[in-house]
Protein backbone atom coordinates (compact mmCIF):
# COMPACT_ATOMS: atom_id res chain seq x y z
CA UNK A 1 0.00 0.00 0.00
CA UNK A 2 1.14 3.53 -0.70
CA UNK A 3 1.17 6.89 0.94
CA UNK A 4 -0.98 9.68 -0.47
CA UNK A 5 -0.68 13.29 0.59
CA UNK A 6 -3.43 15.72 -0.36
CA UNK A 7 -2.91 19.46 -0.27
CA UNK A 8 -6.38 20.92 0.13
CA UNK A 9 -6.70 24.66 -0.53
CA UNK A 10 -10.35 25.44 -1.46
CA UNK A 11 -12.84 26.82 1.01
CA UNK A 12 -15.35 24.61 2.78
CA UNK A 13 -18.30 26.48 1.33
CA UNK A 14 -18.52 27.53 -2.29
CA UNK A 15 -16.49 24.80 -3.94
CA UNK A 16 -17.10 21.09 -4.22
CA UNK A 17 -13.34 20.61 -4.54
CA UNK A 18 -13.13 20.57 -0.74
CA UNK A 19 -15.72 17.80 -0.50
CA UNK A 20 -13.94 15.91 -3.26
CA UNK A 21 -10.64 16.07 -1.37
CA UNK A 22 -12.09 14.55 1.77
CA UNK A 23 -14.09 11.90 -0.04
CA UNK A 24 -11.03 10.92 -2.03
CA UNK A 25 -9.03 10.68 1.18
CA UNK A 26 -11.64 8.36 2.68
CA UNK A 27 -11.68 6.16 -0.42
CA UNK A 28 -7.90 5.86 -0.28
CA UNK A 29 -7.72 5.07 3.43
CA UNK A 30 -10.52 2.52 3.07
CA UNK A 31 -8.37 0.75 0.49
CA UNK A 32 -5.56 0.54 3.03
CA UNK A 33 -3.40 3.45 1.93
CA UNK A 34 -1.77 5.85 4.35
CA UNK A 35 -3.25 9.32 3.79
CA UNK A 36 -2.14 12.78 4.91
CA UNK A 37 -4.15 15.96 4.39
CA UNK A 38 -2.73 19.47 4.49
CA UNK A 39 -5.18 22.36 4.77
CA UNK A 40 -4.02 25.73 3.53
CA UNK A 41 -5.68 28.92 2.31
CA UNK A 42 -9.45 28.99 2.66
CA UNK A 43 -9.58 25.29 3.54
CA UNK A 44 -8.21 26.14 6.98
CA UNK A 45 -11.53 27.68 7.98
CA UNK A 46 -12.94 24.17 8.00
CA UNK A 47 -11.05 23.06 11.11
CA UNK A 48 -13.26 25.09 13.44
CA UNK A 49 -15.27 22.87 15.74
CA UNK A 50 -19.02 22.99 16.29
CA UNK A 51 -19.99 23.53 12.66
CA UNK A 52 -23.71 23.44 12.10
CA UNK A 53 -24.50 21.16 9.19
CA UNK A 54 -27.14 22.92 7.14
CA UNK A 55 -28.18 20.81 4.19
CA UNK A 56 -27.47 23.56 1.68
CA UNK A 57 -23.81 23.76 2.71
CA UNK A 58 -20.91 21.35 2.85
CA UNK A 59 -19.70 20.31 6.26
CA UNK A 60 -16.10 19.62 7.10
CA UNK A 61 -16.32 18.60 10.73
CA UNK A 62 -18.19 15.33 10.28
CA UNK A 63 -15.81 14.10 7.57
CA UNK A 64 -12.70 15.34 9.33
CA UNK A 65 -13.62 13.42 12.48
CA UNK A 66 -14.33 10.27 10.48
CA UNK A 67 -11.00 10.54 8.69
CA UNK A 68 -9.12 11.11 11.94
CA UNK A 69 -10.76 8.00 13.40
CA UNK A 70 -9.56 6.05 10.35
CA UNK A 71 -5.97 7.14 10.94
CA UNK A 72 -5.66 9.95 8.41
CA UNK A 73 -3.23 12.61 9.54
CA UNK A 74 -4.73 16.07 9.09
CA UNK A 75 -2.82 19.27 9.60
CA UNK A 76 -3.86 22.88 9.15
CA UNK A 77 -1.58 25.77 8.27
CA UNK A 78 -1.40 27.71 11.50
CA UNK A 79 -0.79 31.08 9.85
CA UNK A 80 -3.69 30.66 7.41
CA UNK A 81 -5.97 29.50 10.23
CA UNK A 82 -5.31 32.24 12.76
CA UNK A 83 -5.54 34.80 9.93
CA UNK A 84 -9.16 33.66 9.60
CA UNK A 85 -9.85 34.20 13.28
CA UNK A 86 -9.87 30.55 14.29
CA UNK A 87 -8.03 29.90 17.53
CA UNK A 88 -6.32 26.63 18.34
CA UNK A 89 -8.64 25.87 21.25
CA UNK A 90 -11.63 26.31 18.94
CA UNK A 91 -10.34 23.72 16.48
CA UNK A 92 -11.51 20.16 15.90
CA UNK A 93 -9.69 17.84 18.27
CA UNK A 94 -7.06 15.71 16.59
CA UNK A 95 -6.28 18.13 13.77
CA UNK A 96 -2.62 19.14 13.91
CA UNK A 97 -1.49 22.76 13.60
CA UNK A 98 1.85 23.39 11.97
CA UNK A 99 3.74 25.39 9.36
CA UNK A 100 4.14 24.76 5.63
CA UNK A 101 7.17 22.56 6.12
CA UNK A 102 4.80 19.89 7.53
CA UNK A 103 3.31 19.58 4.04
CA UNK A 104 6.71 19.38 2.36
CA UNK A 105 7.86 16.75 4.84
CA UNK A 106 4.79 14.62 4.17
CA UNK A 107 5.31 15.05 0.43
CA UNK A 108 8.87 13.81 0.88
CA UNK A 109 7.57 10.50 2.19
CA UNK A 110 4.68 10.12 -0.24
CA UNK A 111 4.22 7.94 -3.27
CA UNK A 112 1.61 10.29 -4.70
CA UNK A 113 0.68 13.92 -4.06
CA UNK A 114 -2.54 15.62 -5.07
CA UNK A 115 -2.59 19.37 -4.91
CA UNK A 116 -6.25 20.43 -4.87
CA UNK A 117 -6.10 24.12 -5.69
CA UNK A 118 -8.16 26.86 -4.16
CA UNK A 119 -9.75 30.02 -5.42
CA UNK B 1 15.14 8.56 0.68
CA UNK B 2 17.55 11.42 -0.02
CA UNK B 3 16.55 14.43 -2.00
CA UNK B 4 13.03 14.86 -3.39
CA UNK B 5 12.64 17.36 -6.21
CA UNK B 6 9.40 19.30 -6.34
CA UNK B 7 8.13 21.55 -9.07
CA UNK B 8 5.77 24.34 -7.98
CA UNK B 9 3.97 25.55 -11.08
CA UNK B 10 2.02 28.78 -10.70
CA UNK B 11 -0.44 29.74 -13.43
CA UNK B 12 -2.59 32.24 -11.53
CA UNK B 13 -1.58 35.89 -11.27
CA UNK B 14 -0.32 37.35 -8.03
CA UNK B 15 -2.83 39.37 -5.97
CA UNK B 16 -5.87 37.98 -7.78
CA UNK B 17 -6.14 35.07 -5.41
CA UNK B 18 -4.35 33.60 -2.44
CA UNK B 19 -2.97 30.41 -3.89
CA UNK B 20 -0.44 32.02 -6.22
CA UNK B 21 1.19 33.59 -3.16
CA UNK B 22 0.86 30.39 -1.14
CA UNK B 23 2.90 28.64 -3.81
CA UNK B 24 5.78 30.97 -3.02
CA UNK B 25 5.55 30.64 0.75
CA UNK B 26 5.22 26.86 0.55
CA UNK B 27 8.31 26.68 -1.65
CA UNK B 28 10.28 28.87 0.75
CA UNK B 29 9.37 26.44 3.55
CA UNK B 30 11.92 24.01 2.11
CA UNK B 31 14.39 25.92 4.25
CA UNK B 32 13.00 24.47 7.45
CA UNK B 33 11.62 21.11 6.35
CA UNK B 34 14.74 19.25 7.46
CA UNK B 35 13.67 19.53 11.11
CA UNK B 36 10.90 17.08 10.25
CA UNK B 37 12.98 14.76 8.04
CA UNK B 38 15.59 12.09 8.73
CA UNK B 39 19.27 12.94 8.44
CA UNK B 40 20.31 13.27 4.82
CA UNK B 41 16.79 13.80 3.53
CA UNK B 42 16.08 17.06 1.72
CA UNK B 43 13.46 18.73 -0.44
CA UNK B 44 14.51 20.80 -3.45
CA UNK B 45 11.74 22.91 -4.93
CA UNK B 46 11.75 24.83 -8.18
CA UNK B 47 9.26 27.65 -8.49
CA UNK B 48 7.94 28.06 -12.03
CA UNK B 49 5.62 30.81 -13.24
CA UNK B 50 3.69 30.23 -16.44
CA UNK B 51 0.67 31.77 -18.18
CA UNK B 52 -0.93 34.50 -16.07
CA UNK B 53 1.39 33.40 -13.27
CA UNK B 54 4.08 35.69 -14.69
CA UNK B 55 1.96 38.73 -13.77
CA UNK B 56 2.47 40.81 -10.65
CA UNK B 57 6.21 40.80 -10.05
CA UNK B 58 7.24 44.30 -11.10
CA UNK B 59 9.81 46.24 -9.09
CA UNK B 60 8.93 49.01 -6.65
CA UNK B 61 5.61 47.62 -5.47
CA UNK B 62 3.75 49.50 -2.74
CA UNK B 63 1.57 46.70 -1.39
CA UNK B 64 2.61 47.36 2.19
CA UNK B 65 1.92 51.08 1.91
CA UNK B 66 -1.42 50.71 0.18
CA UNK B 67 -2.83 47.46 1.50
CA UNK B 68 -0.72 46.62 4.55
CA UNK B 69 0.43 43.33 3.08
CA UNK B 70 3.80 42.04 1.99
CA UNK B 71 4.36 42.57 -1.72
CA UNK B 72 5.04 39.72 -4.11
CA UNK B 73 8.23 41.60 -4.92
CA UNK B 74 9.36 41.05 -1.32
CA UNK B 75 8.38 37.39 -1.50
CA UNK B 76 10.32 36.95 -4.71
CA UNK B 77 13.38 38.54 -3.14
CA UNK B 78 13.08 36.18 -0.17
CA UNK B 79 13.04 33.26 -2.60
CA UNK B 80 16.30 34.42 -4.14
CA UNK B 81 17.81 35.04 -0.73
CA UNK B 82 17.19 31.43 0.32
CA UNK B 83 18.65 30.13 -2.96
CA UNK B 84 15.38 28.99 -4.42
CA UNK B 85 15.39 28.29 -8.14
CA UNK B 86 12.83 30.66 -9.71
CA UNK B 87 11.85 30.38 -13.38
CA UNK B 88 9.60 32.62 -15.45
CA UNK B 89 8.27 31.44 -18.77
CA UNK B 90 9.89 33.49 -21.52
CA UNK B 91 7.06 33.04 -24.03
CA UNK B 92 4.39 34.09 -21.54
CA UNK B 93 6.38 37.16 -20.48
CA UNK B 94 6.63 38.14 -24.13
CA UNK B 95 2.92 37.51 -24.57
CA UNK B 96 2.11 40.00 -21.81
CA UNK B 97 4.80 42.44 -22.90
CA UNK B 98 6.83 42.08 -19.73
CA UNK B 99 10.48 42.92 -19.98
CA UNK B 100 13.10 41.06 -17.94
CA UNK B 101 14.26 44.47 -16.71
CA UNK B 102 11.16 44.95 -14.55
CA UNK B 103 11.79 41.80 -12.55
CA UNK B 104 13.25 42.42 -9.10
CA UNK B 105 16.51 40.98 -7.86
CA UNK B 106 17.82 40.67 -4.34
CA UNK B 107 21.35 41.86 -4.97
CA UNK B 108 21.13 44.46 -2.21
CA UNK B 109 20.26 41.66 0.24
CA UNK B 110 23.29 39.66 -0.84
CA UNK B 111 21.48 36.99 -2.83
CA UNK B 112 23.45 34.96 -5.32
CA UNK B 113 20.40 33.75 -7.20
CA UNK B 114 18.50 35.60 -9.90
CA UNK B 115 15.13 35.01 -11.49
CA UNK B 116 15.66 32.95 -14.63
CA UNK B 117 13.59 33.75 -17.69
CA UNK B 118 13.54 30.51 -19.63
CA UNK B 119 11.69 28.94 -22.55
CA UNK B 120 8.68 26.83 -21.60
CA UNK B 121 10.56 23.73 -22.73
CA UNK B 122 12.95 24.20 -19.83
CA UNK B 123 10.09 24.49 -17.34
CA UNK B 124 8.60 21.34 -18.79
CA UNK B 125 11.94 19.58 -18.31
CA UNK B 126 11.95 20.68 -14.67
CA UNK B 127 8.49 19.20 -14.22
CA UNK B 128 9.58 15.93 -15.80
CA UNK B 129 12.57 15.69 -13.49
CA UNK B 130 10.53 16.40 -10.36
CA UNK B 131 9.10 13.59 -8.27
CA UNK B 132 5.98 15.65 -7.63
CA UNK B 133 4.45 18.62 -9.47
CA UNK B 134 2.25 20.97 -7.48
CA UNK B 135 0.00 23.12 -9.61
CA UNK B 136 -1.17 26.42 -8.12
Amino acid sequence: MGTLTIGCFPGLVGSMAYDFSLKLAEAAVDKGHKVNIWFSGNATGSVKANQKHLKDYSTGEKYIKTLLEKGVEICTCEACTVARGVKKDEGIEGVQWNAMHWYLAKIHGSDRVLQIGGE
Amino acid sequence: MGDVKLSFVVHKPQYKGETSRLAITHAIAYQTVEILLDDGDTVTPTLCFIGEGVLGFDKDQKAMDLYGITSTEAHLKNCLLVDLNVMMCKEDMEKYGISEDVLPDADEMGADMKVQVVPYAEIEKTMEEAQHVLFF
